[in-house]
Protein backbone atom coordinates (compact mmCIF):
# COMPACT_ATOMS: atom_id res chain seq x y z
CA UNK A 1 0.00 0.00 0.00
CA UNK A 2 1.22 3.46 -0.76
CA UNK A 3 0.10 6.96 0.07
CA UNK A 4 -0.15 9.03 -3.08
CA UNK A 5 2.47 11.70 -3.08
CA UNK A 6 4.16 10.52 0.08
CA UNK A 7 7.78 11.58 -0.12
CA UNK A 8 10.66 9.47 1.17
CA UNK A 9 12.59 10.32 4.31
CA UNK A 10 14.79 13.37 4.28
CA UNK A 11 12.55 15.18 1.81
CA UNK A 12 11.54 17.82 4.27
CA UNK A 13 14.80 19.64 3.65
CA UNK A 14 15.01 22.97 5.40
CA UNK A 15 11.27 22.99 6.07
CA UNK A 16 11.63 20.90 9.21
CA UNK A 17 14.07 23.21 10.91
CA UNK A 18 11.88 26.23 10.34
CA UNK A 19 8.90 24.28 11.68
CA UNK A 20 10.77 23.50 14.88
CA UNK A 21 11.60 27.16 15.30
CA UNK A 22 7.94 27.97 14.81
CA UNK A 23 7.01 25.52 17.53
CA UNK A 24 9.45 27.25 19.89
CA UNK A 25 7.72 30.58 19.37
CA UNK A 26 4.40 28.95 20.15
CA UNK A 27 5.83 27.52 23.33
CA UNK A 28 7.05 30.93 24.46
CA UNK A 29 3.66 32.48 23.69
CA UNK A 30 2.05 29.67 25.57
CA UNK A 31 4.19 30.25 28.64
CA UNK A 32 3.69 34.01 28.45
CA UNK A 33 -0.06 33.57 28.21
CA UNK A 34 -0.08 31.92 31.61
CA UNK A 35 -1.87 28.87 30.25
CA UNK A 36 0.83 26.68 31.77
CA UNK A 37 -0.59 27.27 35.24
CA UNK A 38 -2.36 24.31 36.74
CA UNK A 39 -5.60 26.23 37.14
CA UNK A 40 -6.81 28.87 34.77
CA UNK A 41 -9.07 31.62 35.99
CA UNK A 42 -11.50 32.45 33.20
CA UNK A 43 -13.72 34.82 35.12
CA UNK A 44 -14.33 35.50 38.81
CA UNK A 45 -15.52 32.25 40.27
CA UNK A 46 -15.01 30.32 37.05
CA UNK A 47 -11.87 28.25 36.82
CA UNK A 48 -10.70 25.78 34.27
CA UNK A 49 -8.59 22.97 35.66
CA UNK A 50 -5.59 21.95 33.60
CA UNK A 51 -5.77 18.45 32.17
CA UNK A 52 -4.65 15.60 34.35
CA UNK A 53 -5.88 12.14 35.14
CA UNK A 54 -9.53 12.03 36.05
CA UNK A 55 -10.10 15.75 35.54
CA UNK A 56 -12.53 16.47 32.74
CA UNK A 57 -11.72 19.65 30.85
CA UNK A 58 -12.99 21.52 27.81
CA UNK A 59 -10.89 21.90 24.69
CA UNK A 60 -8.05 24.07 25.95
CA UNK A 61 -6.66 26.62 23.45
CA UNK A 62 -3.26 26.44 25.22
CA UNK A 63 -2.92 22.79 24.29
CA UNK A 64 -1.94 21.23 20.99
CA UNK A 65 -2.48 17.49 21.11
CA UNK A 66 -0.02 15.54 19.03
CA UNK A 67 1.30 12.09 18.26
CA UNK A 68 4.84 10.98 17.62
CA UNK A 69 5.17 7.64 15.87
CA UNK A 70 8.49 5.82 15.77
CA UNK A 71 8.35 3.72 12.61
CA UNK A 72 11.51 1.94 13.75
CA UNK A 73 9.60 0.39 16.65
CA UNK A 74 6.51 -0.50 14.60
CA UNK A 75 6.62 -4.15 13.45
CA UNK A 76 5.02 -4.88 10.07
CA UNK A 77 2.93 -7.74 11.46
CA UNK A 78 1.40 -5.68 14.30
CA UNK A 79 -2.06 -4.23 13.85
CA UNK A 80 -2.86 -3.42 17.47
CA UNK A 81 -3.51 0.31 16.98
CA UNK A 82 -5.93 -0.32 14.12
CA UNK A 83 -7.85 -2.96 16.05
CA UNK A 84 -7.96 -0.76 19.15
CA UNK A 85 -9.34 2.18 17.15
CA UNK A 86 -11.93 -0.02 15.53
CA UNK A 87 -13.04 -1.36 18.91
CA UNK A 88 -13.05 2.04 20.58
CA UNK A 89 -15.14 3.76 17.92
CA UNK A 90 -17.12 0.84 16.54
CA UNK A 91 -16.07 1.06 12.89
CA UNK A 92 -15.44 -2.05 10.90
CA UNK A 93 -13.32 -2.59 7.81
CA UNK A 94 -13.86 -5.80 5.94
CA UNK A 95 -11.53 -4.94 3.09
CA UNK A 96 -14.12 -3.34 0.80
CA UNK A 97 -13.05 -0.10 -0.87
CA UNK A 98 -16.06 1.65 0.64
CA UNK A 99 -15.43 0.46 4.20
CA UNK A 100 -14.40 3.12 6.72
CA UNK A 101 -10.76 3.35 7.75
CA UNK A 102 -9.90 5.74 10.55
CA UNK A 103 -6.35 4.43 10.81
CA UNK A 104 -4.39 2.09 8.56
CA UNK A 105 -1.04 0.37 8.50
CA UNK A 106 1.06 1.51 5.55
CA UNK A 107 4.20 -0.21 4.26
CA UNK A 108 6.85 1.95 2.66
CA UNK A 109 9.61 0.44 0.57
CA UNK A 110 12.84 2.05 -0.46
CA UNK A 111 13.23 0.90 -4.07
CA UNK A 112 17.01 1.33 -4.01
CA UNK A 113 17.84 -0.63 -0.89
CA UNK A 114 14.72 -2.74 -0.46
CA UNK A 115 14.31 -1.54 3.15
CA UNK A 116 10.69 -1.79 4.24
CA UNK A 117 9.01 0.32 6.84
CA UNK A 118 5.63 -0.15 8.47
CA UNK A 119 3.71 2.65 10.13
CA UNK A 120 0.18 3.66 11.04
CA UNK A 121 -1.34 6.61 9.15
CA UNK A 122 -4.44 8.44 10.30
CA UNK A 123 -5.76 12.00 10.31
CA UNK A 124 -2.64 14.12 10.79
CA UNK A 125 -4.54 16.90 12.58
CA UNK A 126 -3.03 19.74 10.56
CA UNK A 127 -2.71 23.21 12.01
CA UNK A 128 -4.00 24.50 8.65
CA UNK A 129 -6.34 21.70 7.60
CA UNK A 130 -7.36 21.63 3.90
CA UNK A 131 -10.51 19.68 4.87
CA UNK A 132 -11.66 22.65 6.94
CA UNK A 133 -10.89 25.07 4.09
CA UNK A 134 -13.10 23.25 1.61
CA UNK A 135 -16.04 22.28 3.83
CA UNK A 136 -19.13 24.12 2.53
CA UNK A 137 -21.13 23.82 5.77
CA UNK A 138 -18.49 24.32 8.45
CA UNK A 139 -18.91 20.73 9.60
CA UNK A 140 -15.21 20.03 9.24
CA UNK A 141 -13.55 22.09 11.94
CA UNK A 142 -10.54 22.35 14.20
CA UNK A 143 -11.02 22.34 17.92
CA UNK A 144 -9.17 24.82 20.09
CA UNK A 145 -6.76 22.11 21.18
CA UNK A 146 -5.77 21.33 17.60
CA UNK A 147 -7.94 18.27 16.97
CA UNK A 148 -9.57 18.22 13.52
CA UNK A 149 -13.11 16.85 13.63
CA UNK A 150 -16.29 16.41 11.66
CA UNK A 151 -19.46 17.78 13.22
CA UNK A 152 -21.88 15.23 11.82
CA UNK A 153 -24.82 17.42 12.77
CA UNK A 154 -23.87 19.78 9.96
CA UNK A 155 -22.09 17.34 7.59
CA UNK A 156 -24.02 16.90 4.37
CA UNK A 157 -21.81 14.13 3.05
CA UNK A 158 -20.44 16.05 0.05
CA UNK A 159 -16.99 14.47 0.52
CA UNK A 160 -15.05 17.60 -0.47
CA UNK A 161 -12.89 17.05 2.62
CA UNK A 162 -12.02 13.56 1.46
CA UNK A 163 -10.81 15.01 -1.83
CA UNK A 164 -8.85 17.77 -0.09
CA UNK A 165 -7.06 15.55 2.43
CA UNK A 166 -3.51 14.71 1.28
CA UNK A 167 -3.45 11.67 3.56
CA UNK A 168 -6.71 9.92 2.58
CA UNK A 169 -7.56 10.12 6.24
CA UNK A 170 -11.32 10.46 5.95
CA UNK A 171 -13.97 7.88 5.08
CA UNK A 172 -17.56 8.19 3.97
CA UNK A 173 -20.18 6.04 5.61
CA UNK A 174 -22.12 4.29 2.86
CA UNK A 175 -24.19 1.95 4.95
CA UNK A 176 -26.69 2.34 7.75
CA UNK A 177 -25.07 1.91 11.16
CA UNK A 178 -26.71 0.38 14.21
CA UNK A 179 -25.54 -0.19 17.77
CA UNK A 180 -23.11 2.72 17.75
CA UNK A 181 -20.88 3.44 20.72
CA UNK A 182 -22.37 6.11 23.00
CA UNK A 183 -19.12 8.05 22.80
CA UNK A 184 -18.85 7.82 19.00
CA UNK A 185 -22.14 8.47 17.21
CA UNK A 186 -21.83 7.54 13.52
CA UNK A 187 -24.37 7.51 10.73
CA UNK A 188 -24.87 6.87 7.04
CA UNK A 189 -24.20 9.78 4.72
CA UNK A 190 -21.58 11.53 6.82
CA UNK A 191 -17.80 11.67 6.65
CA UNK A 192 -15.64 10.46 9.51
CA UNK A 193 -12.02 10.12 10.51
CA UNK A 194 -9.63 9.88 13.45
CA UNK A 195 -10.87 12.19 16.21
CA UNK A 196 -7.87 11.62 18.50
CA UNK A 197 -10.30 9.97 20.92
CA UNK A 198 -11.81 13.33 21.97
CA UNK A 199 -14.15 11.62 24.39
CA UNK A 200 -11.16 10.15 26.22
CA UNK A 201 -9.33 13.48 26.26
CA UNK A 202 -12.41 15.38 27.45
CA UNK A 203 -12.70 12.82 30.22
CA UNK A 204 -9.12 13.54 31.24
CA UNK A 205 -7.57 10.23 30.17
CA UNK A 206 -4.76 12.09 28.43
CA UNK A 207 -4.20 9.32 25.91
CA UNK A 208 -5.80 7.63 22.91
CA UNK A 209 -6.95 4.08 22.24
CA UNK A 210 -4.21 3.43 19.65
CA UNK A 211 -1.43 4.61 21.95
CA UNK A 212 -2.77 2.53 24.83
CA UNK A 213 -2.86 -0.52 22.57
CA UNK A 214 0.63 0.14 21.23
CA UNK A 215 2.02 0.43 24.75
CA UNK A 216 0.17 -2.74 25.75
CA UNK A 217 2.01 -4.71 23.05
CA UNK A 218 5.31 -3.47 24.49
CA UNK A 219 6.37 -1.82 21.23
CA UNK A 220 5.92 1.69 22.62
CA UNK A 221 6.10 3.11 19.11
CA UNK A 222 3.61 5.93 19.77
CA UNK A 223 3.84 8.89 22.12
CA UNK A 224 0.79 11.05 22.72
CA UNK A 225 0.85 14.39 24.42
CA UNK A 226 0.65 18.15 24.41
CA UNK A 227 3.12 19.56 21.89
CA UNK A 228 2.78 23.00 23.50
CA UNK A 229 3.97 21.78 26.87
CA UNK A 230 7.81 21.71 26.89
CA UNK A 231 7.79 19.17 29.72
CA UNK A 232 5.58 16.60 27.98
CA UNK A 233 7.13 13.34 26.74
CA UNK A 234 6.26 14.19 23.16
CA UNK A 235 7.87 17.63 23.28
CA UNK A 236 11.02 16.23 24.84
CA UNK A 237 11.23 13.46 22.21
CA UNK A 238 10.62 15.95 19.39
CA UNK A 239 13.32 18.21 20.76
CA UNK A 240 15.88 15.41 21.18
CA UNK A 241 15.48 13.24 18.08
CA UNK A 242 14.94 13.97 14.39
CA UNK A 243 11.36 13.61 13.20
CA UNK A 244 9.48 14.42 10.02
CA UNK A 245 6.00 15.37 8.94
CA UNK A 246 4.40 13.56 6.02
CA UNK A 247 4.21 15.85 3.00
CA UNK A 248 6.13 18.59 4.79
CA UNK A 249 6.16 20.44 1.46
CA UNK A 250 2.50 21.33 1.98
CA UNK A 251 3.42 23.29 5.11
CA UNK A 252 0.35 22.15 7.00
CA UNK A 253 2.16 21.85 10.37
CA UNK A 254 0.88 18.42 11.31
CA UNK A 255 -0.08 17.20 14.74
CA UNK A 256 1.26 13.74 13.91
CA UNK A 257 5.03 13.35 13.46
CA UNK A 258 7.12 10.35 12.46
CA UNK A 259 10.58 9.10 13.31
CA UNK A 260 12.82 6.62 11.50
CA UNK A 261 10.91 6.58 8.23
CA UNK B 1 -69.41 44.51 27.41
CA UNK B 2 -71.83 41.95 26.00
CA UNK B 3 -69.56 41.56 22.97
CA UNK B 4 -66.53 41.00 25.19
CA UNK B 5 -68.45 38.39 27.15
CA UNK B 6 -69.39 36.58 23.95
CA UNK B 7 -65.78 36.60 22.74
CA UNK B 8 -64.72 35.30 26.14
CA UNK B 9 -67.23 32.48 25.94
CA UNK B 10 -66.04 31.62 22.45
CA UNK B 11 -62.41 31.42 23.55
CA UNK B 12 -63.42 29.30 26.53
CA UNK B 13 -65.41 27.05 24.24
CA UNK B 14 -62.54 26.71 21.80
CA UNK B 15 -60.05 25.90 24.51
CA UNK B 16 -62.25 23.31 26.22
CA UNK B 17 -63.56 21.75 23.05
CA UNK B 18 -60.40 20.18 21.63
CA UNK B 19 -59.15 19.06 25.05
CA UNK B 20 -62.31 17.08 25.69
CA UNK B 21 -62.23 15.81 22.16
CA UNK B 22 -58.53 14.84 22.23
CA UNK B 23 -58.58 12.99 25.54
CA UNK B 24 -58.65 9.60 23.89
CA UNK B 25 -56.40 10.56 20.97
CA UNK B 26 -53.54 12.25 22.82
CA UNK B 27 -50.54 9.89 22.96
CA UNK B 28 -49.98 7.91 26.12
CA UNK B 29 -46.49 9.12 27.04
CA UNK B 30 -44.43 6.38 28.73
CA UNK B 31 -43.16 7.16 32.22
CA UNK B 32 -39.44 7.75 32.74
CA UNK B 33 -37.42 5.98 35.39
CA UNK B 34 -35.30 8.79 36.87
CA UNK B 35 -36.07 11.96 38.80
CA UNK B 36 -38.61 14.27 37.16
CA UNK B 37 -37.25 17.31 35.28
CA UNK B 38 -37.08 20.28 37.66
CA UNK B 39 -38.25 22.52 34.79
CA UNK B 40 -41.45 20.50 34.48
CA UNK B 41 -42.69 18.26 31.70
CA UNK B 42 -44.48 21.05 29.85
CA UNK B 43 -41.23 23.02 29.55
CA UNK B 44 -39.34 19.96 28.36
CA UNK B 45 -42.00 19.09 25.80
CA UNK B 46 -41.62 22.49 24.19
CA UNK B 47 -37.91 23.16 24.66
CA UNK B 48 -36.11 19.81 24.45
CA UNK B 49 -34.93 20.32 20.83
CA UNK B 50 -33.34 23.68 21.64
CA UNK B 51 -31.74 22.41 24.84
CA UNK B 52 -30.26 19.44 23.03
CA UNK B 53 -29.11 21.50 20.07
CA UNK B 54 -27.43 24.03 22.34
CA UNK B 55 -25.59 21.44 24.41
CA UNK B 56 -24.57 19.29 21.47
CA UNK B 57 -22.69 22.29 20.05
CA UNK B 58 -20.99 22.82 23.40
CA UNK B 59 -19.88 19.20 23.43
CA UNK B 60 -18.85 18.77 19.80
CA UNK B 61 -17.29 22.18 19.24
CA UNK B 62 -15.87 23.06 22.66
CA UNK B 63 -15.40 19.61 24.14
CA UNK B 64 -17.61 20.46 27.11
CA UNK B 65 -19.04 17.16 28.29
CA UNK B 66 -20.39 18.48 31.55
CA UNK B 67 -23.67 19.64 30.00
CA UNK B 68 -27.18 19.58 31.41
CA UNK B 69 -28.93 18.00 28.46
CA UNK B 70 -27.46 15.11 26.53
CA UNK B 71 -29.16 12.64 24.28
CA UNK B 72 -27.49 9.78 26.14
CA UNK B 73 -29.07 11.17 29.30
CA UNK B 74 -32.55 11.27 27.70
CA UNK B 75 -32.19 7.76 26.41
CA UNK B 76 -30.98 6.38 29.74
CA UNK B 77 -34.03 7.61 31.66
CA UNK B 78 -36.70 7.32 29.01
CA UNK B 79 -36.07 3.72 28.00
CA UNK B 80 -39.23 1.78 27.19
CA UNK B 81 -39.14 -1.96 27.60
CA UNK B 82 -40.66 -4.18 24.97
CA UNK B 83 -42.46 -7.50 25.47
CA UNK B 84 -39.10 -9.23 25.97
CA UNK B 85 -38.34 -6.89 28.93
CA UNK B 86 -35.47 -5.34 26.97
CA UNK B 87 -35.42 -1.68 25.94
CA UNK B 88 -36.81 -1.11 22.45
CA UNK B 89 -34.90 0.82 19.78
CA UNK B 90 -36.15 3.87 17.91
CA UNK B 91 -37.32 1.45 15.18
CA UNK B 92 -40.27 0.60 17.41
CA UNK B 93 -43.34 2.83 17.57
CA UNK B 94 -43.36 2.20 21.33
CA UNK B 95 -40.10 4.17 21.65
CA UNK B 96 -40.40 7.15 24.00
CA UNK B 97 -39.57 9.84 21.44
CA UNK B 98 -41.67 8.28 18.74
CA UNK B 99 -44.85 8.21 20.78
CA UNK B 100 -45.20 11.99 20.48
CA UNK B 101 -43.23 12.47 17.29
CA UNK B 102 -45.37 10.02 15.35
CA UNK B 103 -48.47 11.73 16.75
CA UNK B 104 -47.19 15.17 15.67
CA UNK B 105 -45.76 13.79 12.41
CA UNK B 106 -42.34 15.26 13.17
CA UNK B 107 -39.43 13.17 11.98
CA UNK B 108 -36.49 12.69 14.36
CA UNK B 109 -33.09 12.07 12.80
CA UNK B 110 -31.05 11.89 16.02
CA UNK B 111 -30.96 8.12 15.91
CA UNK B 112 -29.48 7.93 12.44
CA UNK B 113 -26.18 8.48 14.23
CA UNK B 114 -26.88 8.16 17.95
CA UNK B 115 -27.63 4.87 19.59
CA UNK B 116 -31.25 4.80 20.69
CA UNK B 117 -30.69 2.17 23.36
CA UNK B 118 -29.83 3.22 26.92
CA UNK B 119 -26.05 3.21 27.36
CA UNK B 120 -24.79 -0.01 28.89
CA UNK B 121 -23.00 0.23 32.20
CA UNK B 122 -19.45 0.20 30.90
CA UNK B 123 -20.07 2.88 28.35
CA UNK B 124 -22.23 4.95 30.66
CA UNK B 125 -19.37 5.26 33.09
CA UNK B 126 -17.14 6.25 30.18
CA UNK B 127 -19.50 9.02 29.23
CA UNK B 128 -20.26 10.42 32.66
CA UNK B 129 -17.01 10.48 34.51
CA UNK B 130 -18.47 11.88 37.71
CA UNK B 131 -18.92 8.90 40.06
CA UNK B 132 -22.27 10.01 41.49
CA UNK B 133 -23.65 10.37 38.01
CA UNK B 134 -22.60 6.90 36.94
CA UNK B 135 -24.35 5.61 40.06
CA UNK B 136 -27.50 7.39 38.88
CA UNK B 137 -27.18 5.73 35.51
CA UNK B 138 -26.67 2.37 37.20
CA UNK B 139 -29.78 2.82 39.33
CA UNK B 140 -31.78 3.98 36.33
CA UNK B 141 -30.62 0.97 34.41
CA UNK B 142 -31.54 -1.43 37.21
CA UNK B 143 -34.92 0.22 37.65
CA UNK B 144 -35.49 -0.12 33.94
CA UNK B 145 -34.67 -3.80 34.13
CA UNK B 146 -37.04 -4.41 37.01
CA UNK B 147 -39.98 -2.72 35.34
Amino acid sequence: MNIPGLKPAGSCGGGCASKEKGADVHRRDFLKSGAALATLTLAPGVTLMAMGNGVAAKANPGVRWGLLIDAGKCPSDCNACVTACSDEHGWENNGLDTDPQWIRKVTLKDRETGRENSLPVMCQHCENPPCVDVCPTGASFKREDGIVLVDRHTCIGCRYCMMACPFKARSFLHEKVTDQKVTTPRGKGTVEGCNMCVHKLDRGDGTTACVEACNATGNNAMIFGDMNDPDSDISKALASYPSIELRADLKLNLGVRYQNI
Amino acid sequence: MKKLFLVGMMILGLSIGPVVHAQGVYPDVPKATGEPHPEGNEFMRINHPDLLRHDRDLTVRDGDRDVDYSLAGCVACHAVNGPDAKPVTSESSEYFCRVCHDYAAVKIDCFQCHNSLPPDLGEASLMFDRPEQSLDVLLTYLEGLSR
